[in-house]
């Protein structure tokens, strides 16, 4: 059986929509025999990126790949890139804006929530060009 | 402990109530969404005031037995929408997050 493929477009603009792409996701894998635990990780981890899509570039696209041996997923955006990664994986850092925050977002766990909850995670970012974020969860 | 009987014990109001039967294994309290992305775990009962639909896909998200607004605090209109599309047990109660979250300590013990 070849790797299982979903695509999800994510909008940019309205933080209180933000979570659809997720949602669906997390009921499709819902459908497969996975481990609670996995889809969990893997429901947060594409949650919070969706959320930072939203926030800080207008939207894009995230690729899910489910393999024998893990869920990779795959945020790409063409937003405005993130100057100093290191700095953003620091809990508690943030450059979102009242609105988000306003609506319980925008505390500075994004990044490192996605960390947390992937086995992998690699940023590629390129100011005024875009990031992908690409993470693996494992599967058993 | 299920949700049902949580919400029962507790008088909690029922706002969406699709999976009564969810074992509750633990508590969380938070507002800041993110903060309870990372920290709260599932089968968890969590408290908070924040009242907007993002509420709904945390819970999902990190498969929480059920929410339970505090402090009189009522789901707007999209919360309670999406709630029911996600099937997310929704309570409520008057409450202070505090004396809820004592109450369900005591519970669990």
């Amino acid at each position: 059986m070849g790797d299982l493929k979903l695509t999800y477009q994510v909008d940019g603009g309205d933080l209180l929509q933000a979570g659809e792409a997720s949602s669906q996701m997390k009921m499709a894998l819902k459908k497969l025999d996975l481990p609670p635990e996995v889809i969990r990780k893997a429901s947060i981890c594409m949650y919070e990126g969706e959320i930072n899509m939203v926030i800080h570039a207008d939207g894009g696209h995230v690729e899910v790949t489910v393999g024998m041996d893990a869920i990779t997923i795959r945020l790409v955006d063409q937003g405005p890139g993130i100057p100093d990664v290191d700095k953003a994986m620091e809990e508690g850092f943030t450059t979102a804006g009242d609105v988000a925050r306003d609506l319980g977002f925008g505390a500075g766990m994004g990044l490192p929530n996605m960390k947390r909850y992937s086995d992998e995670m690699e940023i590629d970012t390129t100011v005024g060009v875009g990031t992908t974020v690409t993470m693996r969860i494992h599967i058993a | 402990m299920t949700v049902s009987e949580l919400a029962n014990i507790l008088a909690l109001q029922s706002f969406c109530l699709p999976e009564p039967g969810r074992e509750v294994t633990g508590g969380y309290v938070g507002d800041l969404l993110s903060w309870v992305m990372g920290r709260a775990k599932a089968g968890d009962a969590w408290l908070t005031i924040m009242s907007n639909q993002n509420v709904a896909a945390v819970a999902l998200m990190t498969d929480a037995a059920c929410v339970v607004l505090t402090e009189d605090v009522r789901p707007d209109e999209a919360l309670l929408r999406r709630a029911q599309q996600q099937s997310i047990n929704l309570l409520g109660t008057k409450r202070s997050s505090f004396d809820t979250a004592a109450a369900l300590k005591d519970l669990l013990r």
